[in-house]
């Protein structure tokens, strides 16, 4: 079948079988390889993406789900070749040893500063608790998030339509 | 990764589409919303089936949160954040975020919806022992048109609901009567995890007794468990934590816990005693103000 | 009026110090991984790839009795399949495993474990290659597992190793260390002795990106590259040469980047060897990465220690003697990764910290229908067993004495005058000054405040635990005398570089997986040449450019390849001192580094930057008598001994006594590592550590039921603690250098790992104690805690 659909803003189309895990559409078909997998259960969260601005695990989705639809990778975060502050943060604080889990805690914490300027220390570890990280023992994600907090003020965050915060 | 054997994918435009290319494709198909608990199945090949109808696009139909004064109306595709993060919800019913808090995990809680976690029945699941606990009722409609029934009657034994071929749930209703509050307690073995075992309440109060009490436990039985015993017992008494130990008693003997790796039945048993107990109570705090 | 300039927000500047050597630094490889630009092994595509599945076996033990592939063969996309039969033409349906024992590629007569490799297909894409194994038939012959790692030596068991010749039980091997006799005396003669069965489980590495390869064999030069999740890909080359007759010159093994290790990426998979067949029998590169339940129900798991562990003291507290028996599950081969002249690794350090009169141990183990490893997962070659016996049975020793468990290990501990010390198992532990982090841990918890808390809270009826651990470790395998794995020397090099323009590159032997060599190697070279880190490149992983060592686990990479980056380093700057005297025209004698040039002793204005010299090196001008031109070396480092860092944990839990829920309130973690070459990077080793201890003590195990079904083959049932489940590190240090080591530095990789477990079951005990609880077995999940409440702790298997 065809899907179209919308990735990192530029406008997508290809014949694809129904089954197709969107994640493996990005990595695969698109050579986007910064969205990772991990487990077969839904559970490890190296997979998260944002559809329609929301981070969702992208080996739960079928392609054909996101047809018509706007996704978002670890790709897009960087402007012009400038860090977002979340990738910033990462590097400052050390939130990365791997780097395997790390494009999709990036995803899921740039939502939350997008909903959430300030998060405190448990409303970050809430945010991210869907994903595992065998590395860095999450502190350290933590102080990379307050630190993207922290250095957030020019971005313009994109909060999608819906959302209650 | 798995992945799933081949399919043929549609996507619904209306409910009325929906129960129509149901009853096209038969009992091979399936609809498809969050796709957190079919998905993983497809992928590790435990459910194969031949057409998988999408009905992500009709949020106006079946996504919504209607707040009226006698009863809260639920479309079936409300995700699970919008049911944790509505403030009217949890004022009303606070067993509500007090469960959604802890099912599955904020990523997966943005696809999840009402809907598909009581049609996949699983005994396990928290919203269908919220859903019991608040005495819901559900509105499954087909081609023939719509029937409400009780939880009693959506449940019919493990993963399998009152929802026929072709028909599908559409929204959750659920009765709102003065004086009452509930709580839900959960223990699991990590975050995100099944329950090993928990309990939802609901209480009603008026002039210091309770006038009506409600139990339903997830993880103890083939279903969740209403548990009728424990409404006779409290209904017309003082709370006090002699009544809450009777109920928590109750609760243990009702249920049918197994032993597995979450946990030995006994030990279920003592759980199903031990958070009916918390969960009546915190109940009671919420609607007397006092702290729980 | 007064202009003030706004502050930077005081936590938050840059933190990046720029240290032109040892120093806190940010991480050099980290703008590819944030950018979403590392480079793992499935995000390699290659023109005409194809994609392998292997199928597996059901069942934990069955004979094979037929196997039909054609329905497989006729699927449109599919290219091959292959079966053991098939394999075993060409004598590769065995391979030997790196404990001498050998292990099946492809079953060929029985399966021995749920999840071994039975055929494989190879298919244009994945999808089909996992649609193609629905194809394959195969009918079993089902037979009664050993799955009770306690009965694999009863006389009724059903051999499982029927492979060997002449093999008529499931014996794997029996090894002793210490002094049977001795030991016997002094236990005979003590006041106290405590004995207690406790069991290390079965539990898995897991790391966030699986196992996989990119075989691609070139048939018209005859030359197999293989990108590999590998965290040996030199020692893995020469494994290939040797077993598949492939010639060594014609391997290329590329380790990209990996996505966590932790010694699962040490072995050589089945799944490996099928991709290279695969590639030679296409003609065409292929693609496998394994899913996770084949991770976990397949690949090397960790542990599996039956122990039993007895303490003799005084009853003063001063403890005597260590004896332990053990009996080791080794499933189904023995696929353990340790030098080969120690089959139960180093866990002969089970004599701790203290210093002891006598020890003894003696272990047998087993065969199992359940998967082959056992070294993995952090365990610095089962030392995670060892501390966690040892440190077990203190805390025991302590409840029966009713003394203070850190008061107990304060009064037993080595004394640093004793360095270095000779253990009663042979161990030479090479420096180490105990008390000092012990206490420095205690004041960091607040340790007589807590005790006041837990008092009080005991009063109340809420249960507060207390748990203290102190471990040495052992590191930096080794020295060539002792240690080889299958006959290669545990020496590791590493060659250095300077261009022209006084940038260099720094060439390894050791392969990282998240730890951060990209940036700790280059300061360790720049800490001794001069050059910023920036200017330094690190090489690595790359078996056709770096020089033979034998990779990276049981935390070796500071204390082996580490002392060859510094000492490469130092040959470097022997030799620009031998150029700078002659651009200075004064005699060697007459120069003083000062990092980065060489001046004249007592006229500072007259120096050479290195970068002047690498200029000179490769310049037209001339050079002292008997130098070469380029400034560059190579060394080979053979360790001495291995290193010994060391430390002192503490954790604060609290248990709901309605519910058995445990949680960590606080840890508090002194390491010493010897010299510290970028405290951030030391600091990130320790968190994640610390965080696998809260996984095996409170909830990770890999548990099967009678007919050996895995029951813990996906992350739904496999438990890995999440951001909700640990607390905010506290993390401080002591510094003990090594007294060998060229920079003193020990390695810290696994400390973590090695002294969080008893920590916390420690804690954990403690908080049960009005119970009179004096043992309960990992893991702690909540139905586990409330039977021990009940007085009916079990063990997990």
């Amino acid at each position: 079948m065809q899907v179209t659909m919308t990735v990192n803003g530029a406008e997508v189309t290809a014949d694809i079988e129904p089954r197709l895990l969107l994640v493996h559409f990005l990595r695969d078909h698109l050579g986007l390889t910064g969205t990772h997998w991990g487990c077969d259960t839904s559970n490890c969260g190296t997979c998260v993406v944002w559809l329609d601005g929301e981070p969702v695990k992208s080996c739960t989705v079928l392609t054909a789900m996101a047809g018509g639809h706007e996704v978002r990778t670890v790709e897009d975060l960087e402007r012009d070749g400038e860090l977002d502050p979340v990738q910033q943060g990462f590097i400052q604080c050390h939130g990365l040893q791997c780097g395997f889990c790390t494009p999709g805690m990036m995803m899921t914490t740039r939502a939350l500063l997008d909903r959430n300027p300030n998060p405190s220390e448990d409303e970050i570890r809430e945010a991210i608790s869907g994903q595992i990280c065998r590395c860095t023992g999450y502190s350290t994600i933590v102080r990379s998030v307050q630190w993207a907090a922290a250095h957030d003020g020019d971005r313009e965050g994109t909060v999608p339509a819906g959302s209650t915060s | 990764m798995q992945v799933p054997a081949p399919f043929e994918y549609e996507r619904a435009t209306s409910v009325d589409h929906a129960i129509a290319l149901l009853e096209r494709r038969g009992s091979e198909a399936r609809l498809v919303a969050g796709g957190h608990s079919l998905l993983p199945m497809m992928k590790l090949r435990l459910a194969n089936l031949e057409y998988l109808i999408d009905i992500n696009d009709l949020g106006t139909e079946l996504g919504y949160l209607t707040m009226g004064p006698d009863e809260v109306r639920i479309g079936a595709l409300t995700r699970h954040r919008d049911l944790l993060e509505s403030d009217e919800l949890a004022a009303t019913f606070p067993i509500f975020r007090d469960a959604e808090r802890v099912i599955a995990d904020p990523v997966v809680r943005n696809r999840g919806t009402l809907g598909g976690s009581l049609c996949q029945a699983d005994p396990s699941e928290d919203l269908s022992a919220v859903s019991t606990t608040l005495n819901a009722s559900c509105v499954i409609r087909g081609s023939n048109g719509e029937r409400v029934v009780t939880m009693e009657e959506f449940y019919r034994g493990p993963y399998e609901t009152a929802v026929e071929d072709g028909q599908i749930l559409t929204e959750v209703r659920i009765p709102i009567r003065p004086g009452g509050s509930s709580a839900y307690e959960k223990v699991e073995r990590r975050a995100g995890d099944w329950a090993i075992v928990s309990s939802g309440a609901a209480v009603w109060m008026d002039s210091g007794q309770i006038t009506d009490a409600r139990v339903g436990l997830a993880a103890v039985g083939p279903n969740t468990t209403g548990i009728p015993a424990i409404s006779d017992a409290l209904r017309g008494q003082a709370p006090s934590d002699e009544l809450y130990a009777q109920a928590g008693a109750i609760a243990a003997e009702a249920c049918t816990p197994v032993t597995d790796m979450r946990g030995s039945a006994d030990y279920k048993r003592h759980l199903a005693n031990e958070l009916t107990q918390r969960a009546l109570r915190r109940s009671v705090a919420r609607i007397t103000g006092s702290a729980s | 009026m007064t202009v003030t300039e706004p502050t930077a927000t005081p936590e938050f500047v840059d933190n990046d110090q720029k240290p032109v050597g040892h120093g806190r630094m940010l991480r050099k490889e980290d703008p590819r991984f944030v950018r979403g630009l590392g480079k793992y092994v499935d995000d390699i595509q290659l023109p005409g790839m194809l994609h392998l599945a292997i199928l597996r076996s059901p069942l934990a033990h069955a004979r094979i009795v037929s196997i039909d592939t054609s329905a497989a063969e006729a699927h449109p996309k599919v290219k091959a399949v292959v079966t053991g039969a098939a394999l075993a033409e060409q004598n590769l349906a065995w391979m030997p495993t790196l404990s001498n024992d050998v292990q099946a590629v492809l079953a060929t007569d029985k399966v021995r474990f749920q999840g071994q490799e039975v055929a494989f297909v190879v298919a244009e894409d994945r999808y089909s290659a996992r649609d193609a194994l629905e194809l394959i038939d195969v009918e079993y012959e089902e037979l009664e597992p050993v799955i009770d790692v306690r009965r694999a030596l009863a006389d009724d068991a059903p051999v499982i190793r029927d492979d060997l010749e002449n093999k008529a039980n499931n014996h794997c091997f029996d090894w002793e260390t210490g002094d049977a006799t001795a030991t016997e005396a002094v236990f005979d003669s003590a006041d106290v002795i405590v004995s207690e069965d406790i069991v290390y489980p079965r539990v898995h590495p897991a790391p966030m990106e699986t196992c996989g390869c990119v075989a691609d064999y070139e048939r018209v030069d005859g030359k197999l590259t293989l990108w590999c999740t590998s965290q040996a890909p030199h020692a893995h080359r020469t494994v290939y040469a040797l077993v598949a007759g492939l010639p060594e010159h014609k391997i290329r093994i590329i380790a990209p980047d990996i996505g966590g290790g932790f010694g699962n990426k040490v072995p050589i998979y089945p799944g490996y060897v099928c991709s290279i067949v695969a590639s030679l029998v296409t003609g065409k590169p292929v693609k496998w990465m394994e899913d996770r339940t084949e991770n976990l129900v397949s690949t090397g798991f960790a542990r599996d220690y039956v122990m039993r562990g007895e303490i003799a003291a005084t009853k003063d507290g001063k403890i005597l003697a260590i004896r332990t028996n053990v009996l080791a599950d080794h499933g189904a081969f023995n696929g353990t990764a340790a030098p080969i002249k120690y089959p139960a690794g180093f866990f002969g350090v089970f004599t701790g910290s203290y210093d002891l009169q006598a020890a003894y141990c003696k272990m047998t183990a087993v065969y199992t229908n359940k998967a082959p490893g056992g070294v993995a997962y952090a365990c610095s070659f089962r030392i995670t067993e060892a501390v966690y016996l040892v440190e077990r049975i203190v805390d025991c020793l302590a409840y029966e004495l009713d003394m203070d468990p850190a008061e107990l290990r304060l009064r037993n501990l080595i004394k640093p005058d004793q360095f270095p010390y000779e253990t009663r198992t042979g161990w030479v532990y090479d420096s180490g000054n105990y008390e000092p982090a012990m206490r420095k841990a205690m004041e960091m918890a607040g340790y007589d405040e807590l005790r006041r808390e837990q008092a009080e809270k005991r009063d109340r009826g809420e249960l507060m635990g207390i748990g203290v651990s102190f471990f040495t470790e052992a590191v930096g395998a080794g020295p060539r005398k002792d240690m080889d794995i299958l006959g290669l020397g545990m020496a590791d090099g590493c060659e250095l570089r300077v261009h022209p323009t006084g940038k260099a590159v720094v060439r390894l032997s050791v392969k990282t997986q998240g730890q951060g060599h990209e940036t700790t190697y280059a300061q360790i070279v720049a800490e001794e040449i001069g050059i910023p880190p920036a200017d330094i490149e690190v090489v690595h992983g790359d078996t056709d450019n770096t020089p033979f060592g034998l990779g990276t686990y049981g935390s070796r990479s500071t204390p082996v390849s580490g002392a060859a980056a510094a000492l490469v380093a130092r040959k470097v700057r022997d030799k620009a001192q031998i150029i700078a005297s002659g651009m200075l025209e004064v005699s060697v004698a007459d120069l003083e580094w000062v990092k980065g040039s060489f001046q004249v002793k007592g006229d500072p204005t007259s120096a050479v930057t290195i970068q002047d010299i690498a200029m000179r090196a490769h310049g037209a001008g001339d050079l002292p008598e008997g130098i070469e031109g380029a400034l560059e070396a190579q060394v080979c480092y053979n360790p001495e001994n291995l290193t010994y860092p060391f430390g002192a944990y503490i954790c604060v839990v609290d248990v709901d006594p309605g519910t058995g829920q445990v949680k960590v309130r606080r840890f508090v973690a002194v390491d010493d590592c010897g010299t510290r070459i970028n405290p951030m990077i030391i600091e990130g080793q320790v968190h994640g550590g610390l965080t696998d201890g809260v996984g095996m003590a409170l909830m990770e195990i890999v548990a099967f039921d009678e007919e050996g079904n895995c029951l813990g083959g996906s992350l739904m049932d496999y438990l890995i603690p999440t951001a909700l489940e640990v607390p905010d590190w506290e993390t401080g240090h002591t510094v003990t250098p090594s007294p060998h080591h060229p920079i003193g530095a020990k390695g810290v990789g696994e400390s973590a790992t090695v002294g969080s477990p008893p920590a916390i079951v420690n804690a954990v005990v403690d908080a049960l104690k009005p119970y009179r609880i004096r043992h309960a077995d990992m893991p702690l999940t909540p139905s586990r805690v409330w039977d021990a409440m009940q007085g009916r702790p079990t063990p997990p298997i």
